[in-house]
């Protein structure tokens, strides 16, 4: 089933075009990748689809982006309620300077959701498979997690306030390959409930854990398949020559 | 070049490779003249010297892992070294066959021969030159060339039919002969499979250039009448 259906994304800095014609369909429950060279425009990509670039000055988007069949970019959207739905994973953990429950809490507050905080906190925490690690410390600073505890942590705060799609930029690049596994494993059971878009700059991550990878190349979508067919037998050379390294 | 490192080993690895094939393609012949010639102690040489070849087989597959570990290949490259490790082992079960024709030289031994032997040779020879181009179709990643070494296969199961109704014939008029038949057609068959795993590695070629895993050895290929030449 399709969550999001991007149509003829154009997207300007100013004069500089940073997207050009990007038409893509992101399947729910599903993990897209995005991969590319640095300046490619992967993660200027992943930030129109929860409108993370409205605030960039000279910013300006042309084409639809459709969440399940509405234009997010429609006058009157609530951008609130959108990136609520559309919650987002940064490159660097950056918890609050707060207890790991405030963390979880903080979301859930500020939008005044429903229910028993305690087991909206207990239920992300357990859902970032972080639940067991930090159960005895919930009042203790956030900050005093090793790294890829508070990335964990951030996934558990961004699926605190019931999201439908996790955007990640880059999760995995400040953490330690036991780190990086536990949060590649921690997408899969993601997954099954939550549509997930990630960029990254580690094709062996795309290639381990995507179900459809994305190749921009200055600007464009080069190419978009199924994982296991981009990376055993692309349809493009230029796709070939990156991921094997002769390009880019 | 951002890939020289894996360039160069890569290179060295199917050097490996070639050379392994290279000796696996001489032993196909070689295993038939020392049939032909009765030279029971050049076929014992040639069971020994088989190690040799599963030792070299053994050593790419090791370092084809070690490639695949240390440079994480993609696509292409990943379908090469792939095809490496297939190819690798078909050219060790080729030596086997040779191995076993060897074997079948020191069972026969030096006594009188059911017949002279000119259509098993021919069907060595025909396989040795399969393997050749195989493995030059490799190097040049030429699909066409591949695809037309497979259906050369026909011309070796034409001659393998051939051979076992001309034996059949010997079996027939003097039942005495069975046993020597017998291992004349054992030696025919491990050439029949020779060129079946030539066929085998036609195919990895086409795999290492299109990504398309296709059987190119489908026998209904070969119902027009295809004659040996």
């Amino acid at each position: 089933m399709e969550k999001f259906r991007v149509e003829h994304l154009n997207f300007h800095y100013g004069d500089k075009l940073a997207l050009s014609d990007i038409s893509i369909s992101i399947s729910d429950r599903r993990i897209t990748a995005l991969i590319g060279p640095s300046g490619c425009g992967k993660s200027t990509f992943l930030r129109c689809l929860n409108r993370m670039n409205d605030t960039i000055r000279g910013a300006r988007v042309e084409g639809r982006v459709l969440l399940d069949g509405q234009d997010i970019y429609a006058r009157g959207t609530d951008v609130v309620e959108l990136r609520k739905r559309v919650g987002m994973v940064f490159q660097r953990p950056n918890p609050f300077p707060q207890s790991i429950f405030d963390n979880i809490a903080f979301g859930p507050r500020v939008l005044g959701l429903e229910g028993d905080l305690h087991q909206i906190v207990e239920e992300s925490l357990r859902g970032a498979v972080l639940w067991d690690e930090v159960k005895d410390k919930l009042k203790q600073d956030a900050l005093g997690l090793s790294l890829g505890q508070q990335q964990r942590l951030c996934i558990a705060r961004t699926i605190a306030v019931k999201p439908e799609v996790i955007l990640m930029d880059e999760p995995c690049s400040a953490l330690d390959p036991i780190a990086t596994l536990q949060i590649e494993e921690l997408m899969q059971s993601l997954k099954e409930e939550y549509s997930i878009v990630i960029v990254t700059h580690n094709m062996q991550q795309a290639s381990r854990v995507s179900d459809f990878t994305g190749f921009f190349w200055l600007g464009e979508m080069v190419e978009f398949d199924v994982t296991e067919r981009v990376f055993t037998r692309p349809a493009q050379r230029i796709t070939e020559d990156y991921i094997t390294g002769r390009a880019g | 070049m951002a890939r020289d490192t894996f360039e160069k080993e890569l290179a060295t690895l199917e050097n490996s490779l070639l050379d392994l094939g290279n000796i696996v393609d001489l032993s196909i012949v070689e295993a038939v003249e020392i049939l032909r010639k009765q030279d029971v102690a050049a076929a014992k040489r040639l069971i020994i010297g088989d190690a040799e070849i599963n030792r070299r087989r053994f050593a790419i597959e090791a370092d084809t892992l070690v490639l695949i570990a240390r440079q994480q290949p993609m696509a292409r490259d990943l379908r090469t070294l792939a095809a490496v490790l297939e190819i690798a082992t078909e050219l060790e079960r080729i030596a086997d066959y040779s191995k076993g024709n060897a074997r079948i030289a020191v069972k026969l031994g030096t006594k009188p021969p059911l017949k002279p032997l000119v259509d098993i040779p021919r069907m060595a020879r025909r396989g040795s030159e399969m393997l050749r181009n195989a493995l030059m179709s490799y190097t040049r990643r030429d699909v066409q060339m591949a695809r037309a070494i497979a259906a050369q296969d026909c011309e070796i199961d034409a001659l393998y039919d051939q051979i076992y109704r001309e034996l059949m014939t010997y079996v027939i008029s003097d039942p005495r002969n069975i046993e020597d038949a017998s291992q004349l057609m054992w030696c025919a068959h491990n050439l029949e499979r020779t060129a079946d795993r030539v066929v085998n590695i036609c195919e990895r070629v086409v795999f290492t250039v299109t990504g398309d895993m296709i059987e190119l050895d489908d026998p209904d290929d070969c119902l027009d009448g295809d004659e040996p030449t």
